[in-house]
This record gives C-alpha cells, structure tokens and sequence, in this order.
C-alpha cells in the first residue's frame, strides 16, 4: 500500500489535524474575540469531513482497499457510519457552546479547538485496527475531554468533574493498557487480525485476563456499570454543553470501537466475553433506571439515562450478530438525536439571569409558560422511553428483534420489562412540565440556532423518522456487514 | 338486491352520525337524520316483502366484504335475502321507524336526546345484521350488536341505579344464553365444517342419528347442538330460567320496551329457531325440549301477568308469555306459524307498550295502574289503540268469518298446529297454551278495566301529587320522581279544593301527534295484520320458498282438528274477560277477597315464582362471594402484592440504594471498578 493510498483514505482525519493546528494558531494571536468566528470555522471543517466520508458509508466500502497504513487504520464503511454520527454531535455541541459561556464571558477560542481535537481522537477509535492506533486515538480523546469537563476553571463544580473524570480515566487507560500489553504477550502481535488468529481454540488463563482488561478498559469510555461510577459527577459538574458532547460523541466512538475488538480482535472469543457483556448490558439498563429515579438535577439523571441507554445498545453486541450490529448502529443514530435534543431544551431553560436551570423543580409547568420547548423536551422523553409511535421506540425494536432472532428471548423480555422502569423517570419530567403548578422560573430568550437545532432533532425523533427507517437501516446493515468481512 | 345494502347500512350511518356529533349537531338534526334513515329503511323493506308476497321475488345473497379465511374456517360478510328475512326487515324497519318518530314526543326535553337516537339507530343495524346473515359467525355478531344496543338502552337514565342494575342484569343474564349459542357455533363448526347457514342446512338432514363422543359418552349430535343453539335463543327471547331480565328491562325509556322488549330483540331466538329448523328437525328430543319451555313459559309468565300492579311489567310478562307460544309453536314443527305469530304479535305489542307510555306520559309517570281509572273519556285516542291491541292480543274474532283481530289468526292457528301434531307433548303445550289465553284474556282486560274503566284514583299517587303541588313552579327535570323521561309536556292545573273525585285536581290531556300518529299505524296492523297475511304464513308453501321447513303434513292436520280445539282459543278469551269483567267492573272487591282466601298462592304469583330470589340464592351470592376471594385475596393479596406493588416497592428501594453507592467519592468509585474487573475475571477463570 503507497503512503499516497494511505493519505488519501485518512483525509477527515488530516483535515481535521490541520484544521485544529491552524485555529489553534489563530486563537493564539486573536484572542478570545475570535471564538465565536472559530467555532463557525470548525463548524464548517466538521461539515466538510462529514461530505468526505459519507460516500464511503453510502457506497459501504470495506476490505484490504481501505486499510491504510499496513493495518493500522481502515476507512471502511463501519467507521465511516461512526465518524458521520460523531461529526453531526460535535457540530451540535459546537453550535451549543458559545450562547452558554458569552453569558459568564467565559466562552474562549480553546473550546473548539479542544473539541476538534477530540473528534479527531474519536475518528481513530473508530478506525483502529491495531491495539496502537487505539490507544492513541483513545487518549487523544480523553486528554481532550478532561479539559473540557473542566473548561469552567472558576467553577468549583466544574473542577470537580474534570478531576474526577482524569483521575478515573487515568485508571482506566492503566486497566486497559495492561489488557493490551498482555494481548501482545499471548498473541505476539498488535493487530487485530493477527489477534484474532491467534486467540482461537481454549484460551489460556492470560490471553483471557487479557480480554477482560481490554474490554473493562473500554467499557469506562462507555460508562457501562460497573463503570459508570464517575458518570452523574463529571455530566453535572460539566458545562452542558460539554456534557451534551460527552453524552452523545464519544459514546459513538467508543461503542464502535468496542464493536470491532470484541467482534473483530477476540471474535473467536466471544463465548468467553458474551456472558460478561451480558451482564454488563443488563446492570447497566437495570442501575441507569433506578439511579435516576431518585434524581433532581436534570443532566444528572440525563447521565443515568445515557447508562441505561448504553445498557440496551450492549444487547446488539450481546447477540454477536450482523443484524445485532445493525441494530446498534441505528441505535446509535437515534440516540445522539434524543440526547442532543434533550440537552438543547436543558440549555435553552434559562432563569431571569440567563443562568441555566437544572433543577427538574424548577421546570414544573413549563408548558404553560414555555409550551413550544416544553413540548419538544416532552417529546425526546417519551423518545427516550422507548414510546411510539416516536423514533426511540425504533431503536430499541431493532435491538430487541435482534436479540429474539439471535434466540435470546429471556434478554429481550427482561430489557423490555427493564425499560419499564426507565419510562418511570422520564414521563415523570413530562408530567412535571405538564401537570404541575407552573415554578415560573424558565424566563431567557434562545437563540435561533438553538432553535432550529432543537426543531430538527425534535423532527429526526418524530414519527417522521419512521420514513427512514429503511435507508437508514440499510446504511447500518451495509456498515455493520464490514465488521464482519474479517470473520469471513 | 342492493336496497337491501341501503336498508341496512343506512342505520348505522344514521346512528354513527347523531352517536358521534351528539350535542355538536343538535338535537333535531340528529332526530331527523335517525329518524328519516328508517323512514327510508323502512320504505325499501316493504317492496321486499311484497315481491315475496306476490311470489316474484327470489332468494339471493348480496355480499359485502370479505372477512375470515382461515383454512376451512372461511366466511364473508353478506346480506341474505329471502322470506325469512324479508318479514323481519318489514317487522324490524316498521316498528322501529314508528318508535323513532314516537321518541320526538316522549323524549322531548330529555338531555340526551341524539345518544337516545344513535342508539335506537344502532340497535336498528344490528338487528338487520341478525336477520340477513347467512352465516353463523355474522347472526352472532347482530346477536351480539343487539344485546348491547339494549344493554346502553335498558341503562339509558344511567344517573337511576335502578337503571343500571335491570342494565347489567339484562347483560349478565344474555350472557348465559350467548354461551350456549357460542358454544352451539362451536360445535356446528366442529360436525358440519363450515359456518355457513345454507351449506349447514343442507347437510343437517343427512346428519341426523349422528353420535358425538364426548367425555367417553355417547350424545346425538343434532339434539346437542340444537339444544346449545336453543339456550341461546332462551336467553335472546327470555324464555323460562331466563327470562328474570325481561321485566328489570322495562326500567328503559317506553318506546326502548316497545322496540327491543316486545317487537324484535325478544324475537330473535324465535327467528334463530325458524333459520335453523332443518336442524331442529334433524333433532326430536330437542324439538319436544322446545315445546316443553315454550309451552310452560306461555303459562308461567301469564299466571305472573295476572298480579302485577306496574302497567310496562304486566305486559312484559304478556310478551315472555308470547314467546313462548311462538316456541312451542316451533317446536312442534308449524314454523310458519311461529314466525306469523313474531309477525302479528310485533304490531299489537308495539302498540300496547306505546299506548302504556302514551298513558304514563300523560299520567307524570306514574306507571301504577293502583293509581290510573277512568282514563277513557281523558285520553280517548290512546284508548282506542289500546282497545285495538287489546283485541288483538286476546285473540277475538268470530270462528264461522274466520275474521278476527291480528292475535286471533296466529294464536289459533298455534293451538291448532299443537294440537294437531299428535305428540304427547304438543297435546300438553296444546293445554297449557289454551289456559294461558285464558289467563291472557284475564291479565289484558285487567289491565284495560283498571286503566281506563271506573273512577280516578290517581289522587293517592306520589307522581301526581308532586305534578300538581310544583304545577305552578314547575320545569325542574332534574327531579328524581320524574325521572321516567325527565319531565316533557305535562299539562298542569291549579288544584281546587272543591275536586275531590279521585283526581286531587289533575287532568291528563292526550299526547300530541307525533305520538298518536304512530299508535294509529300500528292499530292499523292489529287490526288487520292476522286476516290479510294468514293464508300466506300459516297455509303457503310457495311463499316460504324454503327458507324454513314446511311441514305440509301438520298443516292438513291442522285443518282437521276438532270443532272444539278451534273454538278453544274464542272460549277461554270470553271466559278470561268475563272474569276480568266480574273482578274489575262489577263487584272490584271481588280480587281483594281472593288473594286474602289464596294469600300464598298470591304471594307466590306475585313474587314472579320467587325466581329472582332463588337466582339470588344460587348464583349471584355465590359469584359475589367468589369474586370477592379472587379480588380481595387473589388480586390484591398475590397479584398487586407481589407484582405491580411489590415491583414498585423494589424500584423504590433500589432506587435509594443506587443513590447511596453513588457517594461522590473518588476512593468508591474506584473500587466500585476494581471490584467488577475482579468479578469479570473471576467468571471468566471458574466458568
């Protein structure tokens, strides 16, 4: 493979270094006037990386034609569908920011930088075919994120969340350093398909400790139980905007990225890691419910509805299947659109001061006062809980139906029972808004952008999205059949 | 053949409209719009009929839409046309466009006028389902549609838990009946595969002597089946064991008793018999089974009808006992004359119940005939029409004319075809039969001489009072005393002090003509319904076209019957008035002598057979008791317990435990990962 190939086919990925450099640059000599000039800029970078590679996803390229760097990088169809979802979240937080921090004049031209770099972190997850390439794409995310989460310097909480997440995440990245130098031990090798190979037949006690580091590592980045711990802190002590960012994008990166090691790399393996992910799925669904019932913050139960949310994309993974992987990718797709949403109305609830209001008390009534927001944020709750005839009903239908072909009835009747409990907490946030005496608090004007970002992911969850479903899940059967090239 | 899609359909559009506009289109529309549907229903029935008369129609089925096809199990919704059912639809359509424009009067003023309307309309569809279906599956869904049509109608004053009750009731009890009719279905399916009627009826002659094994015994398969389609039609046409929710029914509106509980839903058995008689033919035993409950109903309800005191339960019963003369006419074989009686008895029953409510409504209500008298000179219209069913229902006529009133033809006809059937059984229901006219005879003339003979007695009664102590300030409809059609027309007069002739100052003044004009119509039928249709129904095999089983043989039998068994019907009617007459006009201290020396078999009589309390007794203490277990300790006690309470209760729990490990520091958390890597690699390594 010609260095030119290799080029050519991580174009996004060059587009985006460069990009981040360059607007580093320019913050560096204009200042924090020029944030809002930057975050359009970026904006508009993300945009281009999005038409670059959504041909490869609609043409669902895959094979040895698209693996760069002799193995290290693929630009199949798979990561295209990934890095099109994480690109449409960035530019959402990005949209989001700059209203929220020119109200503390906080809003400073590092932020957009910060999050093209991490979006340029996420496109190498998805990509990775080499334990290297992982790692590198992996850190570059999270050193990005840390800052993030503590992008509101003067704010204690904020500090807060951005100490935990790195002191965890540091943990993290040692589990899953150690599952990899481990990996390399029993295998020899690095790379995925070499792995693969070599991890087949009994395993032996190491190549298994191996494994579940590996996976443990990665399921931190997923906050999946029992690794969702830091979860609430970082989402309610982060600036929601950057918690919008961490709720939707990195969740797509590293999903994927899970997807193709334990599919591709332990894929021989998998009865070893099913069980695990199984229970994993199901203590994720179970714990994401009941912990936000007894929450009155709304990003912090928003932080539990993402658990739980993970909790049914595992299920996809559980069944091993291409239809399974399908289904976690439009999985995927309507949840970045629910949460997005969900946390475009959070930022548009402003008091008086234009300071954000999170307490759910504090949104009682609000279709009284507010009844055009109230009724797109009651509109990605009952999305949220699964519903029809709204678009988030879809999606956990394609996992469950996954699930029931792949045999795993039990699963699929325990995670709709589960669901049960998580339509509990969010038709609880509707029956606030609507039901309540109005607490009159929710005052701000929004912003037009805010607005028709809401309008359109209130329209993508709508039963409108139903029209999709057909080509949305052929794109998603197209890329999730690339994951399975290898096996073949 | 397409009227007969208009005929049918138009009803339901008619009843969806008015149901579903309700108050937004008003009051008026929607009555004109139920009202002329029927009006035009009822206008295409009658060519139908007549055609069939003049012998030119043929039988046909119009089809409507496909509906099941499920392997062998396959049926279509389709309307069938032929003599059978052409009489129904004149029968159905007629009464029930005339009780439609009878309702303008009598529930004018009532709140709820287009629910009242739309249910009538509905109702109306329904029926017609039942009489055009050509399958099984399609009668019972008309048979269906109508029970609950009557079911919303009974209850239409929901605010009156008397209403309500006598509603459930009614439910409850048809209930048992549809079950045996379903199960009948069942069974029908399950030895002629197939719900078609004609295909069934065709192959039921072929299977008759056909054994069914069943719990390791052996049944005739046409007695079983027949026997389970029959419990149906008990409970359809109240018939004995079933009848207990005809008479609660009367707690409707008038014209709902008129309609339902007199002309046509109560029927509907007797027009399932008539379909069907192939089958029953096939089955003896079940036949004399028919005989025997139509026979011991007749007398039953007519020994009841005779101590009753309300005006609608009298004749209630006179309609149990109706039926059960055209079931034992069925079931010894004269189906024809079974369904010439359902014909007749539609017009003058009608007309009586109409002229009941026409005298309750000019009486505030009051439906104790304690408290009527002397009404014949105040409501002279209502009273002719009364007299017109009056006749009709007793049956007079002159023998040597062979003229006589509507009931006279057809209850003749019916001892005669018992007693000529040569049975032990129809010989007994020939006897009962004739005993019941007597007692028929009693009751109807009882009722007349009480309501419109002798002096006013009116002044005790607790509606008139009320009508005349708030005549001045009156208008308030919410009243609970006039509840019975919330307080329409009443003609109220200062009461004077010098009037104490039994009327405490109150004069009941004639309905108006949207009530009368009905009365008069339908006069017209029990009048001359029995003499212009008899030689069809009773004598002509032509005009049947097949559509029941003729038995040529009975009806020549019929014709030579004893002098006297002819004559039977005329005696006990003049015996039966002759009593009514000594009882009510000569000496009215005669009844009260009577039941003081037969106190018990009064109180017997009175108390309808003590069958309500033995019903009681036997079945609805010992549901409420079961139901009481299964809610108390099977409901709440395990289900709520351990399921959505106790599902509940756990949520709860684990959600404060979820909110407590959620501590807020670092050192837990950490451990909290720890502790699950460990777990993962420990099931890893011992799995």
């Amino acid at each position: 493979m010609e260095l030119k190939q290799s080029l050519g086919l991580i174009a996004p990925e060059i587009l985006l270094s460069i990009a981040s450099l360059v607007l580093l640059l320019v913050s560096a000599w204009a200042g924090d006037k020029a944030s809002r000039a930057i975050s359009v800029v970026a904006c508009f970078v993300l945009g281009a990386c999005f038409f670059i590679v959504a041909p490869t996803v609609c043409a669902g390229v895959a094979g040895p034609d698209v693996v760069a760097f002799n193995g290290l990088f693929t630009a199949d169809a798979f990561s295209g569908f990934a890095k099109l979802l994480i690109f449409a979240a960035t530019g959402a937080a990005l949209v989001m920011a700059p209203k929220f921090f020119e109200r503390t004049n906080s809003m400073m031209p590092e932020f957009p930088v910060l999050i093209l770099l991490a979006a340029l972190g996420m496109c190498l997850m998805v990509s990775a075919t080499d334990l290297m390439t992982l790692y590198i794409g992996l850190e570059l995310n999270s050193l990005a994120s840390y800052v993030l989460a503590a992008f509101l310097r003067n704010d204690e909480r904020s500090a807060e969340a951005g100490i935990k997440y790195f002191v965890l995440g540091a943990l993290a990245s040692g589990i899953l350093l150690f599952g990899m130098s481990l990996t390399y031990g029993f295998t020899g090798s690095t790379d995925f398909g070499t792995v693969r190979a070599a991890l087949t037949g009994d395993m032996s006690t190491g190549a298994m400790f191996a494994v579940v580091f590996v996976l443990a590592g990665l399921a931190f980045k997923i906050s999946a139980v029992p690794f969702h711990m830091w979860t609430p802190d970082v989402y309610e002590g982060s600036p929601t905007p950057v918690t919008a960012f961490f709720a939707t994008a990195p969740k797509v990166a590293a999903v994927s990225l899970l997807m193709r090691v334990s599919l591709d790399a332990f894929g021989m393996q998998a009865d070893a890691w099913r069980q695990i992910v199984l229970f994993v799925a199901l203590a994720s669904i179970v714990v994401g419910a009941l912990g936000a019932i007894g929450q009155s913050n709304i990003k912090r139960l928003m932080a539990f509805s993402s658990i739980n949310n993970v909790g049914f994309i595992l299920i996809g993974l559980v069944t091993g299947t291409v239809q399974g992987a399908s289904a976690m990718l439009v999985y995927l797709a309507i949840y970045i659109a629910m949460t997005a949403g969900s946390f475009l109305a959070i930022i548009m609830m402003k008091d008086e001061a234009g300071a954000p209001v999170e307490k759910i008390s504090d949104i009682a009534g609000l279709s009284r006062t507010k009844p055009a927001l109230a009724l797109c944020l009651a509109m990605m709750m009952f999305s949220l809980a699964g519903i029809p005839p709204l678009f988030g009903f879809w999606g956990k239908f394609v996992v469950f139906q996954a699930a029931v072909e792949a045999n795993l009835v039990a699963l699929a009747a325990i995670g709709i029972a589960a669901s049960v409990i998580g339509a509990f907490y969010y038709l609880k946030i509707v029956k606030v808004m609507y039901f309540d005496e109005p607490a009159d608090v929710v005052k701000g004007q929004s912003d037009w952008a805010h607005w028709a970002l809401l309008i359109i992911s209130t329209a993508f969850i709508s039963p409108l999205g139903y029209l999709l479903t057909t080509w949305l899940g052929g794109i998603a059967d197209k890329a999730a059949a690339t994951l399975f090239l290898v096996a073949a | 053949m397409s009227t007969i899609l208009l005929i049918v359909f138009l009803p339901l559009v008619a009843s969806i409209i008015a149901g579903f506009g309700n108050r937004s289109i008003g009051n008026v529309p929607a009555k004109i719009i139920t009202t002329g549907a029927l009006f035009i229903s009822c206008g295409l029935s009658w060519p139908i009929f007549l055609s069939y008369l003049a012998g030119t129609a043929e039988p046909g089925v119009v089809p409507v839409l496909q509906w099941v096809h499920s392997g062998a199990f396959s049926f279509d919704w389709a309307l069938r046309v032929d003599t059978l059912t052409a009489i129904m639809l004149v029968v159905i359509t007629s009464v029930s466009a005339l009780v439609h424009l009878y309702s303008w009067g009598y529930m004018d003023e009532d709140p709820d006028q287009p629910r009242f309307f739309a249910y009538l309309c509905l109702f109306t569809f329904a029926m017609l389902m039942l009489v055009t279906a050509d399958n099984l599956v399609q009668m019972f869904f008309g048979w269906e549609g109508v029970g609950l049509a009557s079911y919303l109608l009974i209850g239409f004053w929901f605010k009156k838990p008397s209403a309500n009750a006598a509603a459930i009731k009614a439910f409850v009890v048809n209930r048992v009946g549809d079950l045996g009719f379903m199960l009948g279905i069942f069974g029908t399916f399950l030895v002629f595969g197939t719900v078609s009627i004609p295909e069934i009826l065709a192959a039921a002659p072929g299977m008759a002597g056909a054994k069914l094994n069943f719990l390791g015994m052996q049944f005739d398969t046409m007695t079983i089946l027949c026997l389970l389609l029959f419990i149906g039609a008990m409970g359809k046409s109240a018939q004995l064991g079933l009848h207990t929710w005809l008479p609660d029914a009367m707690e409707g509106p008038t014209p709902v008793s008129a309609l339902i509980h007199a002309a046509t839903m109560v029927t509907a058995g007797v027009f399932m018999v008539c379909r069907l008689s192939p089958m029953f033919q096939a089955a003896p035993d079940a036949m004399t089974f028919v005989t025997f409950i139509g026979g011991v109903t007749c007398l039953f309800a007519a020994t009841i009808g005779t101590t009753q005191w309300d005006i609608k339960r009298v004749i209630a019963y006179s309609t149990c006992s109706q039926l059960g003369y055209m079931f034992f006419a069925a079931g010894v074989g004269a189906y024809g004359v079974a369904m010439f009686h359902l014909f007749t008895h539609a017009f003058f029953k009608a007309l009586l119940f109409l002229g009941a409510g026409s005298v309750i409504h000019s009486m505030h209500h009051e439906q104790d005939m304690r408290y009527y008298g002397g009404l014949r000179k105040k409501i002279p219209v209502t009273f002719w029409a009364m007299m017109a069913g009056t006749l009709a229902i007793t049956g007079v006529g002159i023998y040597w004319l062979h003229a006589g009133f509507a009931g006279y033809h057809s209850k003749d006809a019916i001892l005669e075809a018992a007693f000529a059937s040569g049975t032990d059984m129809g010989r007994s229901a020939f006897w009962l039969g004739a005993f019941a006219a007597l007692l028929t005879s009693f009751y109807s003339w009882r009722l007349m001489f009480l309501t419109f003979w002798g002096k006013p007695r009116w002044a005790q009664s607790e509606h008139i009072q009320h009508a005349v102590h708030h005549g001045h300030h009156d208008s308030d409809h919410a009243n609970p005393a006039a509840q019975e059609d919330a307080g329409h027309d009443v003609h109220h007069h200062a009461p004077s002090p010098h009037e104490d002739d039994g009327t405490a100052g109150y004069h009941p003044h004639e309905s108006g003509l949207v009530m009368l004009i009905p009365l008069i119509l339908l006069s017209m039928g029990a009048i001359f319904s029995g003499y212009v249709f008899s030689p069809f129904f009773v004598e002509s095999e032509s005009f049947w076209k097949g559509s029941i089983a003729f038995n040529e043989h009975l009806i020549h039998e019929m014709h030579g019957v004893p002098f006297w068994v002819k004559i039977s019907a005329s005696i006990a009617m003049l015996a039966g008035l002759a009593v009514a007459w000594l009882a009510y006009i000569k000496d009215t201290s005669i009844p009260g002598k009577f039941v003081a020396q037969f106190s018990q078999v009064h109180a017997f009589l009175y108390n309808k057979w003590y069958f309500d309390e033995l019903y009681n007794f036997l079945f609805v203490r010992p549901a409420f008791w079961l139901g009481n277990v299964f809610w108390k300790r099977g409901d709440v006690g395990l289900i709520d317990r351990f399921g959505p309470n106790g599902a509940a209760w756990i949520v709860e729990r684990g959600a404060v435990v979820a909110k407590k490990i959620q501590s807020g520091y670092l050192y837990s958390y950490a451990l909290v990962m720890l502790l699950g890597l460990i777990a993962a690699i420990s099931w890893v390594m011992v799995r």
